[in-house]
């Protein structure tokens, strides 16, 4: 880890003091256990700041796309296949980003922690040889990592980015594991459950947007809920409007989500929004064969027309 | 003034329940509320379903007085003209149990907002004139927790109408106002407390007060950011913000609305919660927006919180409940804002 953290510092000197980027964005330490916040350094000296751990959670790729300068940006897995996405549909201009790869090890869930802890509050925290250390006021418990690594790692079979510029660290061995099988019960289940089901979750949702504003594949312009010359659909929280939010923002990141998790992780109601876009990645694997941001090259299913399509959905 | 008599009274953790029942027989009765691993203000139904085992809920509870979405009145346009249906007066009383003290400073703050000048916001006012607040005091802080750097205090009274601090098995009642004396004289079965109890609080509040270790100098903040309109920082702090509304509409004093017409089988007049973080917040319809970017909707934010408001109401409008603090996705922390604003930091590096 801490290898991979000096690699990320001298990467990020190197592209600085040769003035082959303006900017890094990557993280630094956060004010909280268990956080880190995204930084931006434009002095070489400064890139001591740089930290890399199990905490750095943010997709830096959303930082990418208003950006103008040169930028390198420290990327995991899933935020390097984000940037593909990006750079695939001309949000990002290649010629302008470094991307800095560094190997996952797996994010740590903030909220399965507080889960564990069940209203206790979490002062610090320690993760040493697959091992998390968690103290507060008259405890300190000590629980395998693995306990709290966030279900879009846990079904992550890219924890290497598949594009980079710069690889810091050492390649990591990509797990064998069922990528779909989380949502398994809930596909099980009749359409009126599901239904039940979603209309519970997404009751919880409040429009904070937080969802969006973290996903690197939101960037339209104006997001249709903020139409408002007209206005396109009811702004209001009650459950018929925040599900036409969620659903058409499904539908919007199918055949293109990344599943790096971040609307989950910042959802402050707890909603698990990735279940809602899981079955389109399904899909377009099982249909297309099809896995998103892997390649700058090939044209995602639905971003071309083929005469030949089976269009077996028309019926 | 009002004199009232101040009494103190008991009630065994057990009989929470119990009184919960009672109250609901005349009011309508909010409380702490845990679903799955979260706590939220609720409607109570019945006396089981209150948690009070909690440090802070995850939304305030501003919502009761200030919905997220409220009806304001409905519609028809016909021959005759416009037909309007007010929305429906309260039809109870409402009893809020298990207040912090930060988010009682939070209501004396809105009710400066929805109350002061020409205008009074009748549909805000008329829910919090009809309410009676049970305090809850703070035993257990959160690490995050800065009500004492922003005037309030874990066993704050401020705001409340009576106060629960938790002793052991028990609450010791404090009466704060005349409101929260006349609903104690409603229970007469509840016990007088015992001059060692009364100690024992005064002696945990000093304690937990000390025990409170994040600090915040807010202290002349305001008065320094009158030059700060166009400082260089304003241009750095907001680059990690991604413009979510999680610090806004989490927070116990941020009341910025919307207002806007729903047709469905009437119109309806509808005010929704907005957020200065958002890029549609003061949008014109001229397709202007004088806050265009991150860097004028943080701004807003913070000036609106520790230089628009302390102007205008003299209080700053933050009561350090540190929710923004732990819920922000990417760890944006106000507190290092204002601390960096406060020493001279932000001066420093605009020169």
């Amino acid at each position: 880890m801490h290898n991979v953290e000096n690699s990320i510092r001298e990467a990020a000197k190197k592209l600085l003091s040769e003035k082959k980027v303006d900017l890094i964005v990557g993280y630094e330490r956060g004010t909280l256990p268990l956080r880190t916040t995204p930084c931006f350094v434009d002095k070489a000296e400064d890139v001591r700041k740089l930290v890399w751990n199990e905490n750095c959670d943010a997709n830096l790729s959303k930082y990418l796309l208003s950006r103008k300068e040169n930028v390198g940006v420290v990327a995991k897995g899933c935020d390097a296949r984000s940037i593909a996405v990006c750079i695939f549909e001309k949000q990002i201009d290649k010629e302008k980003v470094v991307i800095i790869g560094a190997p996952c090890l797996g994010l740590i869930d903030k909220k399965k922690v507080k889960a564990k802890l069940d209203g206790r509050e979490l002062l610090e925290a320690t993760i040493e040889d697959e091992q998390i250390r968690l103290k507060g006021e008259g405890f300190e418990l000590v629980f395998p990592k693995k306990d709290f690594i966030c279900n879009s790692c846990l079904t992550c079979r890219h924890r290497n980015p598949p594009i980079y510029d710069v690889f810091t660290g050492e390649k990591v061995s990509e797990a064998e594991v069922d990528e779909f099988g989380e949502i398994a019960d809930l596909e099980a289940k009749p359409a009126k459950e599901r239904w039940e089901h979603f209309k519970e979750e997404l009751d919880k949702c409040i429009r904070c947007y937080a969802c969006r504003e973290v996903c690197p594949l939101c960037y339209c312009k104006t997001c249709f809920v903020d139409q408002t010359m007209p206005i396109w659909f009811g702004k209001t929280n009650d459950l018929s409007d925040t599900m036409i939010y969620h659903l058409v923002r499904a539908f919007h990141v199918a055949g293109r989500c990344v599943d790096c998790g971040a609307c989950s992780r910042a959802c402050p109601m707890n909603i698990n929004l990735r279940e809602v876009v899981k079955k389109t990645e399904k899909i377009m694997k099982e249909r297309y064969d099809y896995t998103a941001g892997l390649s700058l090259e090939k044209i995602p299913p639905l971003g071309e027309f083929k005469i030949d399509d089976s269009q077996e959905f028309i019926k | 003034m009002v004199v009232f008599q101040m009494v103190w009274k008991v009630i065994g953790k057990n009989k929470i329940p119990t009184l919960i029942q009672e109250l609901n027989k005349e009011y309508e009765v909010f409380t702490p509320v845990k679903k799955e691993n979260l706590v939220f203000f609720e409607r109570v139904s019945s006396g089981n379903e209150a948690f009070l085992d909690f440090q802070n809920t995850k939304k305030s509870p501003k919502e009761v007085f200030f919905p997220q979405t409220e009806i304001l009145f409905t519609y028809e346009i016909n021959k005759q003209g416009v037909e309007i249906e007010k929305a429906p007066v309260l039809k109870r009383d409402i009893v809020l149990l298990g207040i912090r003290p930060c988010d009682a400073k939070g209501f004396l703050l809105l009710d400066k907002f929805f109350s002061s000048g020409e205008y009074k916001d009748l549909y805000y006012l008329e829910k919090r004139r009809n309410t009676t607040i049970i305090g809850l005091a703070c035993n257990r802080p959160l690490s995050t927790c800065f009500c004492t750097s922003m005037g309030g205090a874990p066993f704050g009274k401020e705001g409340m109408d009576l106060l629960l601090q938790d002793i052991n098995d028990k609450y010791l009642i404090e009466t704060v106002t005349e409101r929260g004396e006349k609903l104690i004289k409603k229970l007469p079965w509840l016990k007088d407390a015992e001059n060692g109890d009364i100690d024992k609080v005064r002696s945990l509040s000093r304690n937990v007060e000390k025990a409170i270790k994040s600090k915040v100098s807010v202290e002349g903040v305001s008065k320094k950011l009158d030059g700060m309109f166009d400082n260089k920082q304003w241009d750095l702090i907001h680059e990690k913000c991604l413009g979510c509304g999680v610090c806004t509409y989490l927070c116990p004093t941020c009341c910025c609305f919307d207002i806007l017409d729903e047709a469905t089988t009437k119109w309806k007049r509808v005010r929704i919660w907005d957020s200065c973080q958002f890029s549609c917040f003061t949008l014109q319809g001229s397709g202007y927006n004088p806050r265009p970017s991150g860097k004028e909707r943080m701004r807003q934010r913070i000036m609106h919180k520790f230089n628009y408001f302390p102007k205008n109401y003299g209080e700053n409008f933050c009561v350090g409940c540190g929710r923004c603090v732990q819920e922000c996705p990417v760890n944006f922390d106000i507190r290092e804002v204002v601390e960096a604003i406060s020493t001279d930091i932000w001066r420093e590096k605009d020169e």
